[in-house]
């Protein structure tokens, strides 16, 4: 392939490394340092993609991050895929492979363009609107059918195989955008002594100097820009960040910054080095240099490839050292057009016309354009491009001085490109992501940043200022001031000086008119993302969307992945316009983050598969694995949740393992319940006021199940709590409430009894805590310990013991969460495996069985033992649950919930209330969830009484078992519900207590 | 042991074993299933585990000066403030919370520590052997810092947070007790429950940088 | 992401190290049992939610675990500072408590 485009010499590229790429299938060669669009247009593609709604052939129109049109898909493989990058943004490397995004199924014969604008008249205006009102199944049908033919890229099937990271910074000053004004605001706060990170979205930093025909200091502007970078790398106090774009800026100067590591490199990014970072970073003062977009000019069939944005044209020759084109038609409202013209002549090609919108302009570039004998015409305007696939002439006309009418007959001009520039627009995306409202401003013809609260400020382009002295003069002043904010001295910088041509003043002018109006005119777009045109936005106005808010939402302006960066302001000029106001008077939308796409590799970092989330371990974990236990996510903890055989169903593993428990000895790692040490001489005093019953009695040596109440009255955990020492308690909680409970005391103990001496803290990691429960328990025991007497009526049911267990100091607490006679025994963690393995030693002739989560769920089932968070979901109080005996109320101290629990809804005989359910067929699981009815043949929607909250296949009764709530069921003990179940059937359960198993409570107390 | 018991309102606990017993430290599996070194060319990352230390956490009034000198004078160790830490050959004091401390020593030593402490201190206070609950993981090298600027929100450099100092933060998605003991070398003390992670995770953070698993003196021999 | 400032640890930390806990200066009734329906519940459920300046509980959760307060604006989410329990909202600074 021959890159035809490319000039014999100049730019910034090194054509002694050329690289071959892909674009569509087929190969082509470019130079290191091109982009992807600098590659492709070297070798002549002008035809990029198809447009969303018309299938309009689309063309490269600019050169950075504004780019609307040249999103591709890149990636050589599946699962190096990547969406919706920009062409104009992504380096070129060797091997590289793109795709186009948009035109599915293809670029030249697709369904759109061949089926004469379906989806045109299918989509008007408001069409997202009108959809997201009406029926949603409508919507899901749309939906398919759009995104596949919208170019909304893919995303890869198979898992990224590169590594992404987040790295957190700290900075006196950020810089954003390594322009004339970030490098100078940069340098001087950098001189000072301050932290400064620079960070620009190319991969050249320099921004506008790179491509500037303006000198500083007698040399190229690029070669001041060079010295600059030069100097600033050799300071440690400076971090400069190429690549890297500042996407978003957050509360309090937090901001983030999207930096590409190696998407320059390669498909993948080589070894040991991250590919993407996220940089997040604490800046105490920001300066946001973020530059200004240019502005195309809105005109008939202005999106036909080959009509490009007049800086583009610029940047592709000097920087790229390729041309877009053969022959030029270039039209401007201001002198920064007339670069393109005269970078294109000095290229070698045709520059048909210059087309100025203004009467009589005046200044150096103007008489430079009739100095090179250009041809010149003042006072006109390109209408229209004409073209099929690729611009092939402008027509042009004279223009009224206002340039709202024509003044005469239209001209048609041969070209193959049509270069506009409709003035600057200051980048104000990341000056409006903390709510800055950007405010319209005459002089610059276009919006700036409005007031701040953040601790920012800005310089250059993007406040307005376009001549490089005055962007070099202002990034000094404010590199001094953050400097300053940040608590340093800066000094006043001695300013370069700057040779660059004088300019006239600029004309505010948006859309060019047409011998036809907007209405009927060949399409004006406006924002060629959502192929919004002028004519629609002037729709909406007249169908009464006034705000420019709603404007945009009706017609979809902006809402494309460029966030409209190239044809919002000419939006907001055509709806002002439409409405007889001024720009000023409809103000701007405001955009939020992200500045430009943000990969998901880059959002997640490493916070990714194994790391995604913490996985708790237990300090008998790695025995479990061994065993082959299944894992439940308890929180963040991972339990066992059954221990299967080989060949055994879950099922059969559960039974098993419940039928061994009930008649031998089974054995829960239960280390994860929290644990927390409470220790001051109010300590019972605080578990009084936190704790619905009484503790005011509880001995020294003895254990109490306890419930938590918020100060509704609704249950939130429940354990058991023993007395260590006068002073000195354990409270249990559940394992998912552990953090939260302790929080709560703290705040309780914090904010409203600070007078009380209590300490708390988590022991939770602590104790290895193992459960050892069923009859053969205590003989299991006695083997393993000779200092503590576990004779029944010594060590009681609910009493505690200190001793030696296997060697190991431990507490021994005989509780039971199963109705057996059962001991938790607590050891330091790090002999936890030491005494669960000295357990399975002595433990083998009394088969010595693990269960899991599920078992233990079983059997407390088998009880009627509640699960907080299960059996209760934050609207249940302790009555509700039958647990009356659990709640004391004649305590001294109206202990948190006692108030909550009395209201008057809370006294209802109706309310929902745990009961027992026996389905009629035993065999028949209830799913939890299921609701209950009491007549199964009432239409829907059906009289709802309460869902099963617990329910389960009990070995040991050679049953089913469930809990759940019914409204009043208490008082309905023998009724007949009916769960009528989403398959269809309907089944029949009896409400029952819900002491299925030892109604009495005796295997316990053996 | 009962006579060394001072205060009888609460359960004190000599928590050592028998000889035989084995103890497992909070990293003890994680250690044995990662890899020894890899990376690219010379470690700037050590990494290893100060296992099976003793830990006490102490709780008491900082205002209150004979809680202050019943610190002292039991530790020899000079209470330390906000943000701060005391150090001495056997034991480390590091500031938790304006009445909350975390006493590092020997294992063997934390329970006669324990009552030495019971024994200078009185009124309201409170001493909880957490030594197995949690662990202290060791983080040296000349890129130490870039992995935990990888991985904690709080700012590491020399002037923010200089040797000596100890922070309570977000440690990724769990929590650590930071202290700089030189200037590149950094204690994590971390929960044991979220050792594992802790440890996946700084491992996977120092990849880029050459790892070595170990002290640096190992590495030099 | 906010930068709170801790008055116990006398630094500004980042907002992951706290949990939020609602509106500061909730005082819970001192006699409970002889609240109306109508006041427990507005000591419940009932919050204001002004535009502006609000006082609110904070917890320096993965830090020291101590309860302060904070005055943020619920319009700019600009903090004007913390102050402890016990202090008022006009003591909120955002330095100065270094030992």
């Amino acid at each position: 392939m021959r890159q035809t485009n490319r000039l014999a010499d100049g730019g910034r590229i090194d054509r002694s490394k050329p690289l071959t790429f892909s674009f569509n299938g087929r190969q082509y060669t470019g130079y290191e340092g091109d982009t992807l669009s600098s590659a492709l247009i070297a070798n002549g593609v002008s035809v990029i993609g198809r447009s969303f709604k018309y299938g309009r052939p689309r063309g490269i129109v600019a050169a950075g991050a504004d780019e609307p049109n040249a999103i591709v898909q890149l990636g050589a493989t599946e699962a190096t895929q990547v969406p919706n990058v920009r062409a104009t943004q992504q380096p070129l490397f060797d091997g590289l492979v793109s795709q186009p995004t948009s035109g599915w199924p293809s670029l030249k014969f697709d369904l759109l363009g061949f089926s004469g604008q379906l989806f045109g008249r299918a989509l008007p205006p408001g069409f997202y609107y009108k959809t997201f009102m009406f029926p949603q199944a409508a919507w899901k049908f749309y939906e398919k059918h759009i995104r596949k033919a919208a170019g909304l890229g893919r995303s890869p099937t198979e898992p990224d195989v590169d590594e992404y990271d987040h790295l957190n910074q700290h900075t006196d000053v950020l810089v954003v955008g390594a322009g004339p004004a970030g490098l100078s605001a940069a340098l001087t706060a950098a001189r000072s002594g301050a932290q400064v990170i620079l960070a620009d979205e190319q991969a050249d930093m320099g921004g506008s100097l790179l491509s500037s025909r303006s000198r500083i200091n007698g040399v190229e502007a690029s070669q001041w820009a060079a010295d600059t970078l030069q100097e600033l790398a050799g300071m440690d106090n400076v971090l400069l960040l190429p690549n890297a774009t500042v996407n978003g800026y957050h509360d309090h100067n937090f901001l983030t910054i999207h930096e590409r590591r190696t998407d320059h490199l390669g498909d993948r990014a080589p070894e040991h080095q991250t590919r993407q970072r996220m940089h997040r970073v604490r800046a105490d003062w920001v300066v946001l240099a973020t530059g200004a977009h240019e502005r195309p000019l809105v005109y008939a069939n202005n999106d036909l490839p080959g009509c490009m944005l007049a800086s583009a044209v610029s940047t592709y020759i000097r920087r790229y050292a390729v041309i877009p084109g053969h022959s030029l038609v270039a039209m401007t409202t201001n002198d920064a057009g007339y670069q393109a013209a005269f970078d294109w002549q000095d290229a070698g090609r045709k520059v048909v016309a210059l087309v100025d919108t203004r009467q009589a302009p005046t200044g150096d570039c103007v008489e430079e354009a009739r100095r090179r004998g250009i041809r010149l015409l003042t006072g006109h305007a390109v209408i229209e491009a004409k073209g099929s696939t690729r611009v092939s002439a402008a027509r042009v006309a004279p223009l009224s001085e206002d340039g709202q009418h024509l003044t005469g007959p239209a001209e048609k001009l041969a070209c193959d490109t049509i270069a506009s520039s409709g003035g600057w627009s200051p980048a104000v995306h990341l000056s409006c992501h903390t709510g800055g409202r950007p405010v319209w401003n005459d002089d610059v013809i276009g919006f700036v940043p409005g007031d701040t609260l953040q601790r920012q400020s800005i310089a250059g382009a993007i406040a307005g200022t376009f001549d490089l002295a005055g962007c070099l003069e202002q990034g000094a002043q404010q590199g001094a001031e953050a400097a300053r904010q940040a608590g340093y001295e800066a000094k006043p910088a001695s300013l370069p000086t700057v040779e660059e041509p004088d300019t006239g003043n600029a004309m505010a002018l948006f859309c060019i008119p047409h011998e036809r109006r907007i209405s009927r005119a060949p399409k004006q777009f406006v924002d060629f993302q959502n192929d919004v045109t002028a004519a629609a936005i002037e729709l909406a106005t007249r169908e009464g969307f006034e705000s420019i808010e709603h404007v945009k939402r009706y017609t979809a302006l902006g809402f494309g992945t460029d966030q409209g960066k190239l044809g919002n302001i000419n939006g907001m000029a055509i709806a002002a316009k439409s409405m007889n106001k001024t720009i000023a008077e409809t103000g701007t939308t405001i955009f939020r983050p992200n500045y430009t796409p943000v990969t998901f590799g880059a959002i997640a970092g490493r916070h990714c598969d194994a790391l995604f989330d913490p996985e708790r371990h237990t300090a008998m974990h790695d025995w479990h694995v061994r065993h082959g236990a299944l894992f439940e996510n308890v929180g963040q903890w991972k339990r066992p949740w059954y221990y299967p055989k080989p060949g055994e169903t879950m099922q059969q593993s559960l039974d098993r393992e419940c039928l061994a428990t009930r008649n031998g000895v089974g054995i829960l790692d239960a280390s994860t319940l929290g644990k927390i040490d409470i220790q001051g001489k109010d300590a019972r005093e605080f578990i009084g006021r936190v704790y619905t019953n009484a503790w005011a009695k509880l001995a020294v040596g003895k254990c109490r199940y306890g419930l938590m109440c918020g100060e509704d009255g609704m249950v939130f955990d429940d354990g058991v709590t023993s007395c260590l020492g006068e002073n000195h308690f354990l409270m249990t909680t559940t394992t998912g409430g552990a953090a939260h409970v302790l929080e709560w005391l703290e705040l309780y103990h914090q904010t409203e009894w600070p007078e009380l001496e209590v300490y708390m803290n988590t022991v939770t990691d602590h104790w290895a805590t193992m459960t050892i429960a069923g009859p053969d328990s205590r003989k299991l025991l006695a083997e393993l310990t000779d200092d503590i007497d576990l004779d029944k009526d010594s060590f009681k049911f609910m009493d505690w013991r200190q001793g030696t267990v296997a060697g190991v100091p431990a507490r021994v607490f005989r509780i039971s969460f199963t109705g057996e006679l059962s001991y938790e025994i607590n050891v330091p963690a790090h002999y936890g495996l030491h005494v669960w393995e000295a357990l399975f030693e002595k433990g083998e002739r009394h088969n010595l069985t693990p269960y899991g989560t599920e078992t233990m769920h079983i059997l407390r089932a088998e009880k009627g033992f509640i699960i907080a968070g299960q059996d209760t979901d934050g609207s249940m109080h302790p009555y509700d649950l039958g647990l009356d005996w659990a709640v004391k109320e004649d305590k001294p101290y109206s202990f948190i919930g006692k108030r909550g629990m009395k209201r008057e809804d809370c006294l209802r005989q109706d309310r929902k209330q745990l009961v027992g359910l026996k389905t009629k067929d035993p065999s028949i699981v209830l799913p939890e969830g299921a609701q209950a009815v009491d007549d199964p043949k009432q239409p829907v929607p059906m009289t709802m009484l309460g869902h099963v909250t617990s329910s389960y296949y009990s070995a040991n009764l050679g049953r089913s078992i469930a809990m759940g709530v019914i409204r009043g069921g208490h008082q309905r003990s023998g009724d007949t519900v009916y769960y009528p179940l989403s398959d269809g059937r309907v089944v029949e359960a009896e409400i029952t207590s819900t002491l299925f198993l030892d109604p009495k409570g005796e295997r316990q107390n053996v | 042991m009962s006579e060394l018991q001072t205060d009888t309102r609460v359960s004190i606990m000599n928590q050592m074993p028998e000889a035989d017993v084995t103890a497992r430290s909070a990293l003890h599996f994680s250690q044995a299933a990662t890899q020894p070194v890899f990376g690219p060319g010379q470690a700037q990352v050590f990494l290893w585990e100060d296992a099976l230390r003793g830990q006490l956490v102490i709780r008491g009034d900082a205002s209150n000066t004979d809680f202050a000198k019943g610190i002292s004078s039991a530790l020899d160790l000079a209470l330390p403030g906000q943000l701060a830490s005391s150090v001495s050959d056997a034991m480390a004091l590091l500031w938790i919370a304006p009445d909350e401390w975390l006493l590092l020593c020997d294992l063997e030593q934390a329970f006669a520590i324990e009552t030495r402490l019971r024994d200078a201190l009185t009124g309201h206070y409170a001493v909880i052997n957490v030594s197995g609950g949690q662990t202290q993981i060791r983080l040296a090298g000349s890129a130490a810092a870039r992995v935990l600027q990888k991985s904690m929100p709080y700012a590491v450099s020399d002037t923010h947070f200089p040797v000596g100092k100890v922070a309570t933060t977000a440690l990724s998605k769990t929590q650590a007790t930071v202290r700089r003991i030189d200037s590149t070398d950094w204690e994590l003390t971390v929960r044991r429950s979220f050792a594992d992670y802790a440890w996946r995770w700084l491992t996977d953070a120092s990849r880029e940088y050459g790892l070595h698993l170990g002290q640096p003196e190992h590495d030099e021999t | 992401m906010f930068r709170i400032y801790c008055p116990y640890c006398g630094e500004l930390r980042e907002e992951e190290e706290f949990h939020p806990k609602g509106p500061a200066h909730l005082a819970r009734p001192l006699d409970p049992d002889n609240c109306t329906d109508e006041q427990w519940g507005d000591f419940l459920y009932f919050r204001d939610n002004p535009r502006g300046l609000h006082n609110e509980l904070w917890v320096h959760a993965l830090g020291c675990r101590k309860f302060f307060n904070v005055t943020r604006d619920t319009q700019t989410y600009l903090i004007k500072g913390s102050y402890r329990l016990g202090e008022s909202p006009d003591q909120a600074r955002t330095s100065g408590d270094q030992a």
